[in-house]
């Protein structure tokens, strides 16, 4: 077995949370682990390391990505944006005060997926139906909710910017 | 004594509130125990037995030691100089036979995934490379594996154990074969329960360091009641209790996994205690299925005597129940197949009743108490009886459990298998839920989707939930678990109010309940009420988040703190604006005349004036800002909550898959302190319910390969395929407390497997067949239906 190499490290440059970083990584490291062990950033969260649930969304370009299943390397000269992220868009904004209103989460390991997930789908689809919303999430799992509060409280958010649309007021 | 105080002051309590802490969670600036570092923390994984049953050797670890970053490479007989073994041990059911459990397998393992080593290194990557050149012999011994093996006892779980049978106990009424005799109609049921497991979405994970110069520890652990961890951690590791210092943090779901004494977090206590340095492990979800405990494996058959006026005479029920390979300390396994004895019967009046459970051994993880912990067992067999009994005498079952419910004038009955049922509402819950579910017109919509061809069925669930669990129930079984709670409320010299208790926030929201409560018994507005939770160091000894029972237990201890410090405020606002404490009030901080309603001062100017400027109180007067107020409920060791549950399902009669098309709950757990948050605990427990009863299962080959062991191989349930819950509540307080308040957290997993069941069943009923076995799979339920005949369908 050859272990240096696999404890060689490479070196990366990205933009996370508007900020210019460059690391060294190793090749097996994936992004979340780098987000969150290398840079700090636990807002994501590691629910499986296997895709499955979602715990470890961030975004990755503009689209919504498992931080578990796509390496560190990977995310070479990408742009990425955590829930961290001091100042979040309007969709994250509206989605978290509805959350938080809503009583949407309750241990609160999924939130941070679940809101980029469901900004993702507000951003698509201003106005969603509870069968889209459930839809777009069933990627993620929640153990805590059942699912009900989210789906209503994803609603409310749609509400809220409806009523928004400049962005500029936030809902509550 | 129930609605004195309370009932007039509240402002806060019954109002549904967002909790405070959300706001943190939302932004992702939760602390979870991965979020938290130690300098100079080291990382530890675990090699785990890819075989059931084995002796095994340790033949090779110093090429492991050679990996960069590793420090070390501990076995058993490392870990054994400094953390003891542990025995699950009843003394009110002296012949459980279990076994000592240690942090590292010693020479022979006993479940797939047990650990047998630990490498601890810089980084989880070296510390997992170190395990891959660890060389382990085995030698296979049989394994057991079904419960039906285990009964068998050809095979033992433990070389040389006189049996797989950990515990028997049998219990009985004298009339219950006079009953069965006399009896109308007798209707028997057999359900089979596969494991589950809990399946918190933050794993397991702890973060322990070791300073040798004070002998004490300090550890971060996702945990559901840090002062057992403390106590337990102090005793295996021979420490003085107050050197162990455990917090936990944010903790990422529990549901009652997170309340056992794990192999590997002892063995990380134990590694920081050798190596001086912190240590670190998370575990991952491979690890968390295959060594977080399971739950609810059983095989229950039970009978029904029914007279000829249509009560239920007697109720005879033989519970086996697996185990896994130990029973799990300190709380045993055992617990569960107690649980379920007790709710047998749920509901009903059943004067005549016998059960024999038989707790076995098994070559496979241990189980323990899981969210409702045996209840949801208990009500799908009472409740599938109660179908199959109302059919025979062919009458609706709500006409059938309407006669044979537990009526308000009954109470407080104590039923044959142990409940004292007290303040329960079977009648007002039945009646909302119909008017709730639309009963009548659904049915008849179910007549009109039979005829268009849709396999649809509809079916309800009463239920007896025990809650808040007192102290004589592990007391008496000589278990150190406290179930008692000590609240400390102590206002600053600006009138805020910071609480410290020993009750654990895991997402229930009971942070947020006991500003509430405290709120108002002071008389403060709710921001000024700052409740922290989850330090043993903040904290004296106390029970943490179990068996729900933070309203009503932590809850009215709380209460009863805050008006001890109300007590203090008002008799120092008295003596000096001169009058007596009955003419002045407390509301949202400001002291009050009473008659005027004028505000004479504030709660900050009074605490200011206290603090600083003591000289200026009148003589004699010493005034506590700081109160704390312990203790428990003295009666009613499980105080019962009740319910109705329903299912409305639909069966793809191609495929044989079960859609729940709505959900519906009434529930009355008392006062309710804050109904945003209970409708959503309830919901969540309905969907684990629901993965309960239609997905979840931690399956074993024959030979005790654990086949679940990721979350594509254990199916939950996910947003698309999870109905809408409806809730609504029926508030019958506990007459026992002051608040009233009782268990609400796991009301919704008691009886939504039930529910489905009877909803799946009656779908299934003009087909002339049923299922038994939860999960219930497509394959049974296209069974049920004939489709798997031959024929083409
Ligand atoms: S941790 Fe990435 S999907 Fe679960
Ligand atoms: S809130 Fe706990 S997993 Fe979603």
């Amino acid at each position: 077995m050859n272990n240096t190499s696999l404890d060689d490290t490479i070196a990366i440059s990205l933009s996370v949370n508007g900020t210019n970083v460059s690391a060294r990584v190793s090749p097996r490291g994936s992004l979340v682990d780098f987000l969150r062990h290398g840079l700090g950033l636990t807002g994501s969260h590691v629910g499986c390391e296997h895709g499955v649930c979602g715990a470890c969304n961030v975004i990755v370009e503009g689209r919504v990505v498992r931080g578990c299943l796509m390496l560190a390397v990977q995310a070479d000269g990408a742009q990425i944006t955590t829930i961290d992220s001091m100042s979040p868009d309007r969709y994250v904004l509206a989605l978290q005060q509805a959350f938080y209103e809503r009583a949407a989460l309750q241990c609160g390991f999924c939130t941070s997926g679940m809101i980029l997930q469901a900004a993702e789908l507000l951003r698509r689809n201003e106005t969603p139906t509870r069968e889209e919303i459930r839809d777009a999430l069933s990627g993620n799992y929640c153990r805590c909710t059942g699912y009900h509060a989210i789906v209503d409280a994803v609603q409310t958010a749609s509400h809220a910017l409806n009523a928004t649309p400049s962005g500029n007021r936030l809902p509550g | 004594m129930s609605s004195n105080g309370a009932g007039k002051a509240a402002g806060y309590i019954g109002k549904g509130m967002p909790r405070a802490a959300t706001r943190r969670l939302v932004s992702g600036r939760g602390r979870y125990v991965d979020d938290i570092s130690l300098k100079g923390e080291l990382h530890a994984a675990f090699l785990r037995s890819p075989r059931p049953h084995a002796s095994f050797k340790i033949l090779e670890t110093t090429e492991a030691k050679a990996v960069d970053g590793v420090i070390a490479v501990l076995t058993v007989e490392d870990i054994e100089t400094v953390c003891g073994p542990w025995q699950c041990t009843l003394a009110n059911a002296p012949n459980l036979f279990s076994p000592p459990q240690r942090p590292l397998a010693l020479q022979r393992v006993v479940f797939q995934g047990e650990p047998i080593a630990m490498v601890v290194a810089m980084s989880r990557a070296q510390a997992e490379d170190g395990l891959e050149r660890i060389v382990v012999e085995y030698d296979d011994l049989p394994a057991v594996t079904s419960i039906e093996d285990a009964i068998a006892g050809e095979a033992r779980t433990h070389a040389g154990a006189p049996s797989n049978l950990a515990l028997e106990y049998v219990q009985s009424t004298s009339g219950v074969e006079l009953a069965f005799d006399k009896a109308a109609h007798v209707v028997h049921q057999r359900l089979k329960f596969n494991r589950k497991t809990g399946v918190p979405l933050e794993p397991r994970g702890i973060l322990a360091s070791y300073d040798p110069a004070d002998d004490a520890m300090l550890v971060h652990a996702s945990h559901q009641m840090p002062h057992q961890l403390q106590l337990i951690i102090a005793d295996l590791l021979d420490m003085q209790l107050n050197k162990v210092r455990v917090i936990c943090p944010d903790v990422g779901g529990g549901f009652g996994i997170k309340m056992h004494i794990y192999p590997e977090e002892m063995a990380v206590c134990a590694a920081t205690k050798i190596l001086g340095r912190p240590v670190k492990y998370v575990a991952d979800r491979i690890e968390s299925m295959l060594s977080d405990v399971h739950a609810r494996e059983h095989v229950v058959e039970a009978s029904m005597a029914i007279d000829s006026d249509g009560r239920i005479s007697a109720l005879k029920v033989d519970d086996i129940q697996g185990l896994g390979a130990y029973s799990v300390y300190p709380r045993s396994s055992t617990a569960e197949g107690f649980s379920a004895l007790r709710a047998m019967g749920g509901a009903y009046k059943i004067e005549q009743f016998s059960a024999r459970l038989r707790s076995v051994l098994q070559n496979k993880v241990m189980t323990g108490q899981y969210r409702s912990v045996g209840h949801p067992v208990a009500v799908a067999i009472t409740e599938a009886l109660i179908e199959q009994g109302a059919r025979a005498r062919g009458e609706s079952s709500i006409v059938f459990r309407k006669r044979n419910f537990v009526k308000a004038s009954e109470m407080p009955w104590v039923s044959p298998a142990g409940g004292r049922m007290i303040d329960l509402s079977h009648y007002e819950c039945l009646d909302k839920l119909l008017i709730l579910s639309g009963h009548a017109e659904l049915e008849r919509q179910i007549t009109v989707w039979r005829e268009q061809g849709r396999v649809v069925g509809f079916g309800l669930a009463s239920f007896v939930e025990f809650t808040a669990t007192g102290a004589e129930g592990y007391g008496r079984a000589g278990v150190l678990v406290s179930s008692q709670d000590t609240v400390i409320v102590a206002m600053d010299p600006t009138g805020m109010v910071t609480v410290q208790s020993s009750a654990a926030e895991i997402g229930q929201g009971i942070q947020q309940g006991l500003a509430q409560i405290i709120a108002d018994a002071v008389g403060l507005p709710i921001v000024s009420i700052r409740v922290n939770l989850g330090d043993t160091q903040a904290s004296p000894h106390g029970g943490g988040a179990w068996s729900s029972r933070g309203a009503a237990i932590t809850g009215e201890v709380a209460w009863q703190a805050g008006r001890k410090l109300r007590a203090e405020l008002l008799s120092a606002a008295a003596a000096i604006l001169q009058t007596e404490a009955e003419q002045l009030d407390l509301v949202e901080g400001d002291v009050i005349e009473k008659p005027s309603g004028r505000a004479r001062m504030t709660v900050a100017e009074l605490s200011e004036m206290i603090q600083f400027r003591p000289y200026d109180l009148p003589e004699g007067l010493r005034p506590q800002l700081t109160v704390a107020h312990g203790g428990g409920r003295g009666g009613d060791t499980f105080l019962p909550t009740n319910g109705v549950q329903a299912a409305l399902v639909e069966i793809d009669k191609m495929s044989g898959k079960v859609v729940v098309l709505k959900h519906w709950v009434v529930e009355d757990c008392g006062r309710v302190i804050n109904p945003l948050l209970v409708d959503e605990q309830i919901r969540g427990g309905v969907v684990q319910g629901i993965g309960e009863a239609l997905y979840e299962h931690c399956r074993y080959t024959e030979d005790g390969q654990f086949a679940s062991g990721t979350l594509a191989d254990y199916l939950l349930p996910m947003a698309a395929d999870m109905p809408d819950v409806s809730v609504a509540h029926v508030e019958t307080p506990y007459s026992g407390s002051v608040l009233g308040a009782k268990g609400a957290g796991e009301a919704g997993a008691c009886a939504a497997p039930a529910a489905i069941l009877n909803a799946v069943n009656a779908a299934l009923a003009p087909f002339g067949g049923s299922v038994d076995t939860l999960p219930i799979s497509p394959v049974a339920v296209l069974r049920a239906m004939g489709a798997l005949q031959g024929v083409a369908a």
